[in-house]
């Protein structure tokens, strides 16, 4: 038994509009399914930060003896000048994506190699603040939070360097961007979202003393 | 005009991905189909499910008489541990999925789901994760002795002294299975949110895939609160911060609030699916539309979002201060409204029905039945007076069992026989089925049911011993544990030998509505010849109304009575 296509609904109102339903159904819009479905995972990810940023707050909030002994803060300056380097370069990379917007390929890769310069300066600056540090990872609840915080921030820098790296090396092969640029979206996106998550930490261990 | 055929193609058997071997051995290979991928998921589940389901017969054959003589206590520990961490991370999460994958592309009329290699890596992460809690048998100092929450301090003991100890590897175990169902569910939402086909609006979308939609949510949500809190479980143990060690200033109870903000709107995440299959196989069997299916649909997103803010009810005697017993008190009850509504529903459904007593069908009444029955325990559990009194006593355990296998193992079960045609295109065979369905309703009662008088007379739970005035409950529930365990055989036969020679019927035996079964049985690569458009919704039993295109096909309004009459003489 074959019977005729109905319209199905008042948005599709036409039979040509169903056919190009149908057709963009089938292709099945892959794009817009990794980035609907990246954004999706982006969304559970920052629930694992805000697990650990409740425990945070808990755990400062009920300590008796917050601090190890012999430390009674900690310095702000120099992660003040990270916070505002990785901030930045939420902004240089959004330019990097502009330039492969409007098709200029070298200003895309200067901009991406300049993203990549100032997150590696703000792991460098992070290592460097690890080393002075005057207590470890295993100093009390306050030492283990501030490690996993940091250490589990900076492992996402490191992520999003090394996605910025993939994207640059693929830059040069012809016309891998002729027909749409996920893989940057996705690595900017990433990006942004590594930033916001600094933002809060940052506020958080360093702010809130 | 385009016209869209809905005689399905003929039974095309095997060939689920080009270039793929034309028989069971594609289900041992790297398959991106969902169709391969569901039916690997649910049989290596019920692989696991048969090893949990064994060390249960022993702890059972333990709990027979008073004393420890069939096992000792460390072993009798390691063996509630493992069964509870393999009934849940390896049977049925997993099953579920299975059913999932295999269904949701169909019901909502797409050719895959949305990321179909992710799809491929997130089953084969599951054989990881029973190699690994399979394989702490074997080193020193045996499988986590914690329990399937590990709870801290207890899951801090290391006597063996090695990093590599039964603990550690459960926890590896739990955080690769999370791992794989985050991207389960990041397949699953972006499947769903955006595969549909033409037509098939929000309230088009069968009950089912509404259910399994809720349940991935709770996942997204839920899960990485488990994941945080086992790497600070797993920091602790290996490197020595002092998170949950309460003797080096940590917090166990925090790890509490992390693992039950998770594990406890998991069970909504295991009961949701099943939900969503009741809802499917009632109106088939009864021949009416589903009753209230937009308020029953609307109900499993309320079911996620209260089971986000239920958690501290398994905390209550955990020195939780008074104002988060109360709140938590009446969140949990808060969700039986929700889960009320679609009992109302079924019985709606079912009321003034046609019914046919197939295996589904029995299946699906006896697991609602046995719902009601835990929703009323959990009505108490969830009560902070009552949950003191029963607290950590057999009664919970009754209570969760009569959840876990009552209503949601059942329905698995009843899910698997209901679209058992669809994935072989062939037909079990009834009277082994309803052996199957009389074996593990009788087992589950004789088997859960005596765990609440003994909850309420005091019996601990995780013991492998107790007092002489336990024992006559205990060996009503041995005995019905071990029925329990034979219910699988006839099972497991059916399905074996109905898949090798079971009857041919055809694609739609059950003359149901839904788009799984305009396709053929089993389903073609990619499901449909051609995609197509829904003009109305999912149940239009009775109404003799279209589903696609614009005539309705008479057959679907009637049950194929000589199909049962066939395989019940």
């Amino acid at each position: 038994m074959t019977v005729e296509r109905a319209n199905p609904s008042g948005e599709l109102r036409n039979a040509q509009n169903v056919e190009a339903n149908v057709r963009q159904h089938q292709e099945h819009d892959a794009a817009g399914n990794s980035k609907f479905g990246f954004i999706v995972f982006l969304l559970s990810e920052s629930v694992i930060f805000l697990s650990f940023f409740a425990g945070y707050i808990v755990y400062k909030t009920t300590t008796p003896d917050w601090y190890p002994p012999g430390v009674t803060g900690l310095e702000t300056k120099e992660p003040l000048i990270n916070t505002l380097v990785l901030v930045s370069s939420s902004f240089v990379i959004y330019v990097a994506e502009r330039y492969l917007h409007d098709k200029k390929l070298w200003g895309f890769r200067l901009f991406l190699l300049a993203t990549m310069a100032m997150g590696s300066y703000f792991l460098f600056g992070q290592a460097v603040e690890w080393q002075g540090l005057p207590f470890s990872y295993q100093s009390g609840v306050f030492g283990g939070t501030f490690f996993l915080l940091t250490g589990f921030h900076g492992l996402h820098v490191l992520t999003g360097i090394l996605l910025q790296a993939l994207m640059l090396v693929r830059s040069f092969i012809p016309g891998n961007y002729d027909n749409g640029f996920f893989g940057v979206e996705a690595t900017s996106l990433f990006w942004h979202f590594v930033d916001v998550i600094w933002i809060v930490l940052y506020t958080l261990i360093y702010v809130w003393q | 005009m385009t016209n869209i055929s809905l005689e399905a193609p003929e039974v095309v058997r095997g060939q689920p991905y080009p270039g793929a071997p034309d028989n069971w051995k594609r289900f041992f290979t790297f398959s991106t189909d969902h169709k391969v991928i569901g039916i690997q998921y649910i049989v290596t589940s019920f692989f696991f499910f048969l090893i949990g389901g064994t060390f249960s017969m022993i702890m059972r054959g333990e709990l027979i008489t008073p004393d420890a003589d069939l096992v000792d206590r460390t072993v009798y520990n390691a063996l509630f541990t493992m069964h509870g961490s393999i009934m849940l991370f390896m049977w049925t999460f997993p099953v579920l999925v299975g059913l999932g994958n295999y269904l949701v592309p169909l019901m909502i009329g797409a050719r895959d789901m949305a990321f179909p290699r992710l799809n491929a890596v997130s089953f084969w992460m599951i054989p990881v994760v029973g190699i690994l809690m399979l394989s702490s048998f074997l080193v020193p100092g045996g499988p986590s002795q914690s329990g399937w929450w590990a709870y801290p301090p207890v899951s801090l003991q290391n006597p063996t002294g090695n990093l590599i100890n039964g603990q550690v590897l459960w926890i590896l175990a739990v955080a690769i299975s999370g791992v794989s169902s985050i991207m389960g569910a990041v397949n699953f939402v972006t499947t769903i949110f955006r595969m549909r086909a033409p037509g098939m609006t929000w309230f088009r979308t069968p009950a089912f895939v509404w259910s399994v939609l809720a349940a991935q949510l709770i996942q997204l949500y839920g899960l990485p609160a488990l994941t945080g809190g086992a790497v600070m479980l797993l920091l602790d143990l290996t490197i020595g911060t002092s998170f949950f060690a309460p003797e080096r200033g940590g917090n166990p109870i925090l790890y509490q609030h992390f693992f039950w903000f998770y594990s406890h709107p998991a069970v909504y995440v295991m009961i949701l699916p099943v939900f969503g299959m009741y809802s499917e196989i009632l109106p088939v069997h009864a021949r009416k539309p589903l009753f209230g299916y937009r308020v029953i649909a609307a109900s499993s997103i309320l079911i996620t979002i209260i089971s986000g803010f239920v958690w501290v009810h398994h905390m209550f005697a955990s020195a939780t201060p008074g104002w988060m017993r109360m709140f938590f008190m009446v969140t949990t009850m808060l969700v039986a409204i929700p889960s009320g509504i679609k009992v109302f529903g079924w019985v709606a459904t079912i009321w003034g029905g046609k019914i046919r007593f197939t295996t589904p069908m029995l299946f699906a009444l006896g697991g609602i039945s046995n719902w009601v029955f835990a929703g009323i325990t959990g009505i108490f559990l969830g009560s902070v007076p009552i949950d003191i009194h029963v607290n950590n006593t057999y009664f919970v355990v009754g209570h969760f069992h009569y959840v876990l296998y009552g209503a949601i193992v059942m329905g698995i079960y009843a899910g698997i026989y209901h679209w058992f045609p669809k994935m072989t295109g062939r037909m079990y065979y009834e009277g082994l089925g309803k052996l199957h369905f009389a074996l593990t309703y009788l087992g589950t009662a004789l088997t859960f049911v005596p765990m609440h008088p003994l909850g309420l007379m005091g019996m601990p739970r995780r013991v492998a011993s107790y007092d002489l005035e336990f024992a006559y409950w205990n060996v009503i529930a041995s005995i019905g544990g071990f029925l329990l365990g034979l219910s699988t055989l006839p099972f497991i036969l059916n399905m074996v030998s109905s898949w090798i020679r079971g009857e041919k019927v055809g694609n739609n035996p059950w003359r149901a509505y839904g788009l799984e079964w305009l396709t053929s049985s089993p389903p073609t690569v990619e499901n449909f010849e051609e995609l197509p458009i829904v003009v109305s919704g999912p149940y239009g039993y009775g109404r003799n109304q279209p589903l696609v295109g614009n005539t309705p096909n008479p057959e679907l309004t009637e049950f194929p009575e000589s199909l049962t009459q066939q395989q019940t003489s």
